[in-house]
């Protein structure tokens, strides 16, 4: 009787998430408000039942005592992470909203059904994130002069990655991570935000004759920093917004293409030049053949998905905790293990239909610096989104980059909900004033 | 190329915006596609590794793994249910398909092993399966049916007896694995009680699958290569004459014949029918180094082989700076050449089947435990290996070893006649001591089936090897 409960909830589980997802994008049928807000509230019940049951089976599964509390406390900040915004900013996105907080119950409950002790600590930055994501929009609408500070975003950007670069130890050959105070800080993460307002300043502020050149000087420093690092996945991910950013700027598609080819020579170069590159690209060609040394990731998270099929092996049904670092880069494996691929399909279309919002919003404005700010953000997230899922699915190599708003990572998922609050801040900024900021 | 000027504030942009847009949107739904297409067609291979066994145990769970049938519609594998609820793998033949069938437990090799995910797979129609998920009832796995056949099994595996070495039967048109067999044996039905008992034995390695992981000496049966080689440098083979005198030497290396017989006059067909080490030893000293080694590659030494079971590389030591002794060691089978008996009835298979090997293989098709076909694997060609007329010159002489030669056991079949090449592989310092190689074919004017049968320090191919291959044939086209 027992299994078949479990069963029962992981098809509940895979039917809620299909509808959920399809009605981000069904709401667009409806015009009216007032229409869609019943469709926002039905998306929320969807995620709280969602919650509600896989937070019962971690319960009944791990017998541990503190799961009702944290699935209170969080359901708690989620909810009112909602309800404030709904309060606070009634012209915000609101389908924003429910994504954003559709993807952390997504982590928070594969967390703790991983990890009870990473769920945690990634409750408590959740917790002091969301405050910052509750005030953002209301700074941003009374600080309207961000851009005029934009050689402060570059020179701070470049500064911070110099830092690391030096002062950092290496985890894994790859000089990411800076402790203060006792706080582990991954500036790549951080620089992610403030590169894109240097951009995007650059671009429109400057009175310069060469402020492309400007631009792409700035953001070529970032990327070698980057790469001096052996951040690659950052890197490239700098260098696709810068790309799109110019793109966007210029309406000239030959930036665009010829970006995109400076990226493929970029990837050839770096193959040729760095053993880690290689190995990359050795172990998506054949993870099976190299298992017993590089390909061991990807083989492992082909085997946790594929085993788990269409509908997966429902939660503690599996054993995604054989996939290295799958709090983290791999989290979409575990997901598709125990959820089944039909449930993480569903969640990819959750992100796309972030990224859609992005760039809808990034339409609405009238200001070209913040249409770059939200093209800029929409590209980080869309981009990195594509980069973690092709990685762990083998469609593209592996770059090592983590999942936004649902993998493991203080720094991570920090700075997911400051780009989520930004974007929102500004739009509410403009809507409620109507005009544009100067 | 940085003049480009920015737009004004009012200058609508969103063109651009929404090309990306639909950039990137296609290139998720491409990795959406990608995913499904993974998870839908890719994925049954993928999981089915030895890395990936608790998964399949957690699978076992949920699901009553599917039956491995015969392809006489024998039940070589089942799973019965207890009254308790319990399950038990049960094997109605024991012993005799230990290694062809295989086992899932501690260890998983055979069939088992390579269906492993497809026999965990429900393919019944998803409305059931969903109900069966509901109501607590264990799904039933997919049956998978294998081309093995119990009679020529069962045939093979008594006519090798006690004896060490293995017997490998394939079609030669279809590339089906009539018969497979490895001694010594084990009875899977006792696995996890024999386990440790077994893979502790090093001296027996009753677990080994000799058919295709055990690498030999090939000694005569090798010389199927070496001719194929002359006829390839020598258009007028036909011409060759040699006086067999027990022994031959050549830059150093001294050859002997077999028990050092002297086989006197002989072309090239005798010296092949009577295995003349002498006359071969005088053949390859004229080969061509390099083109030999190339020859030997092209046959699949040193190189992957179609085989569906686990099985081990053979390989051939020449290259073009090999010295004679090398050469020579090479051409009559002895020397660091290594071969497994699989590979060796897959050489003989595209000798009979026109130069063309079949892909071997073992998984006919996979069915539903209602018996409704999901999946018919057709036979599949992996290639030419040599052209017609020199796979029709080595059956010439391969029919040459039947009626004059050490095949002689082969002789006065009823309703077929059989070609083939015997070996006696030294592979000690003690010279007496070999193992008995017979590689052949039948019937000879349309063949139908290779065979290879070893036994290991069963002394000549001709007396020991040969009638175990004429039992089987016997079998096959007679019916026992």
């Amino acid at each position: 009787m027992e299994t078949i409960i479990y069963v029962f909830s992981n098809y509940i589980l895979m039917v809620l998430m299909v509808v959920y997802a399809f009605q981000c994008f069904y709401v667009f049928r409806y015009s009216s408000e007032k229409e869609r807000d019943g469709i926002y509230l039905f998306q929320v019940v969807a995620m709280s039942l969602i919650y509600l049951i896989s937070f019962g089976i971690i319960w009944i599964k791990t017998g541990d005592v503190n799961i009702p509390g944290f699935y209170g406390l969080s359901q708690m900040i989620l909810w009112a992470l909602i309800l404030l915004y709904r309060k606070l900013y009634p012209e915000a996105n609101k389908l924003l909203v429910n994504n954003m907080c559709m993807l952390m119950s997504i982590g928070f409950i594969i967390l703790a059904r991983l990890n009870y002790n990473k769920a945690r600590k990634q409750l408590m930055v959740v917790l002091f994130s969301a405050l910052l994501a509750l005030i953002i929009p209301f700074v941003l609408k009374r600080f309207k002069r961000l851009r005029r500070f934009y050689k402060l975003f570059a020179i701070a950007g470049m500064a911070s990655l110099t830092f690391v670069l030096v002062f950092s130890r290496a985890i894994n050959g790859s000089k990411l991570n800076i402790r203060i105070g006792g706080v582990s800080l991954q500036a790549s993460e951080f620089v992610k935000i403030i590169f894109v307002f240097s951009i995007a300043g650059i671009l429109t502020c400057s009175k310069s004759e060469k402020r492309l050149m400007m631009a792409a000087v700035v953001s070529a420093i970032h990327v070698l920093l980057l790469v001096a690092s052996k951040d690659l996945g950052s890197a490239i991910i700098f260098f696709m917004v810068f790309t799109v950013m110019v793109f966007v700027a210029t309406g000239r598609y030959r930036y665009l293409f010829g970006g995109l080819a400076g990226a493929a020579l970029g990837s050839v170069a770096g193959y040729i030049m760095f053993s880690h590159v290689r190995i990359r690209v050795l172990a998506w060609q054949d993870p099976l053949g190299n298992i017993e040394d590089y390909g061991y990731q990807i083989a492992q998270s082909l085997f946790a998905i594929g085993t788990g099929g269409f509908k997966g092996m429902g939660l503690f049904g599996g054993t995604p905790g054989r996939i290295p670092v799958v709090e983290s880069d791999f989290i979409f494996a575990a997901i598709s293990e125990e959820f089944g691929v039909i449930f993480s399909i569903g969640m990819i279309l959750v992100c796309i239909s972030c990224f859609i919002m992005f760039m809808n919003i990034a339409m609405r404005f009238n200001d070209l610096f913040y249409k770059l700010v939200a093209v800029g953000f929409a590209v980080t997230y869309g981009f990195q989104v594509f980069l973690t899922i092709g990685g762990v699915t083998k469609f593209i190599p592996l770059t090592g980059v983590t999942l936004p708003l649902v993998s493991y990572g203080s720094n991570s998922i920090m700075v997911s909900l400051i780009m989520f609050s930004v974007i929102q801040g500004l739009y509410v900024s403009v809507r409620s004033s109507n005009t544009d900021g100067v | 190329m940085f003049k480009s000027r920015i737009r004004d504030d009012n200058e609508k942009t969103n063109n651009e915006i929404l090309f990306i847009t639909y950039v990137f949107t296609a290139v998720f739904v491409a990795l959406i596609g990608y995913i499904i297409y993974f998870t839908a067609f890719k994925s049954d291979s993928v999981i089915n590794n030895a890395y990936n066994i608790k998964r399949g145990e957690l699978l076992e769970e949920r699901t009553v793994r599917g039956s491995i049938m015969s392809g006489d519609g024998q039940v070589l594998a089942r799973t019965v249910t207890r009254e308790d609820g319990s399950t038990v793998r049960e094997y109605p033949y024991g012993n005799v398909f230990a290694h062809a069938v295989g086992f899932m437990a501690q260890g998983c090799i055979g069939v088992e092993a390579m269906a492993n995910y497809k026999l965990l797979n429900c393919s019944d129609f998803f409305a059931d399966r969903i109900k069966n998920d509901l109501s607590g009832v264990r799904n039933h796995g997919d049956t998978v049916v294998t081309t093995l056949d119990t009679s020529l099994q069962e045939t093979a595996a008594s006519a090798l007896g006690d004896r060490k070495g293995a017997v490998v039967l394939m079609d030669v048109k279809t590339g089906y694995i009539l018969a497979l067999v490895s001694k010594p044996d084990f009875d899977p039905n006792n696995i996890d009680d024999i386990w440790d008992d077994i893979n502790a034995d090093t001296e027996n390695s009753p677990l080994l699958n000799r058919a295709t992981q055990g690498l030999y000496p090939p000694g005569s049966t090798f010389k199927i290569v070496t001719a194929l080689e002359y006829l390839r440098e020598n258009e007028n083979a036909a011409s060759y004459e040699f006086d067999c005198t027990g022994h031959f030497e050549y830059d150093g290396v001294d050859i002997n014949c077999y028990h050092g017989q002297n086989h006197g006059h002989m072309d090239l067909g005798l010296s092949f029918a009577k295995s003349c080490n002498s006359s071969f030893a005088n053949i390859s000293s004229g080969l061509d180094k390099g083109k030999f080694a190339a020859t030997c590659n092209e046959l699949l030494f040193n190189s992957s082989i179609p085989c569906p079971f686990s099985y081990k590389q053979s390989t051939v030591k020449l290259d073009g700076d090999s010295d004679s002794a090398d050469l020579i060691q090479t051409g009559i089978g002895q020397g660091k050449t290594q071969i497994t008996p699989i590979h060796m009835a897959m050489i003989t298979s595209a000798v009979a089947n026109r130069g063309v090997l079949m892909e071997p293989m073992v998984i006919d098709s996979v069915k539903t435990a209602g018996g409704a076909v999901i999946k018919d694997y057709k036979s599949r060609e992996y290639g030419r290996l040599m052209s017609e007329d020199e796979a029709a010159g080595l059956r010439e002489l391969m029919r040459g070893v039947v009626l004059n030669g050490t095949g002689s056991k082969l002789q006065g079949t009823v309703g077929y006649e059989a070609a083939g090449k015997t070996g006696s592989a030294e592979y000690s310092r003690d010279k007496t001591k070999s193992h008995a190689w017979f590689a052949g074919f039948a019937p000879f004017d349309d063949p139908q089936v290779a065979i290879t049968v070893i036994v290991e320090g069963g002394g000549s191919g001709g007396d020991t090897a040969v009638p175990i291959a004429r039992m089987v044939f016997d079998d096959y086209f007679n019916g026992k």
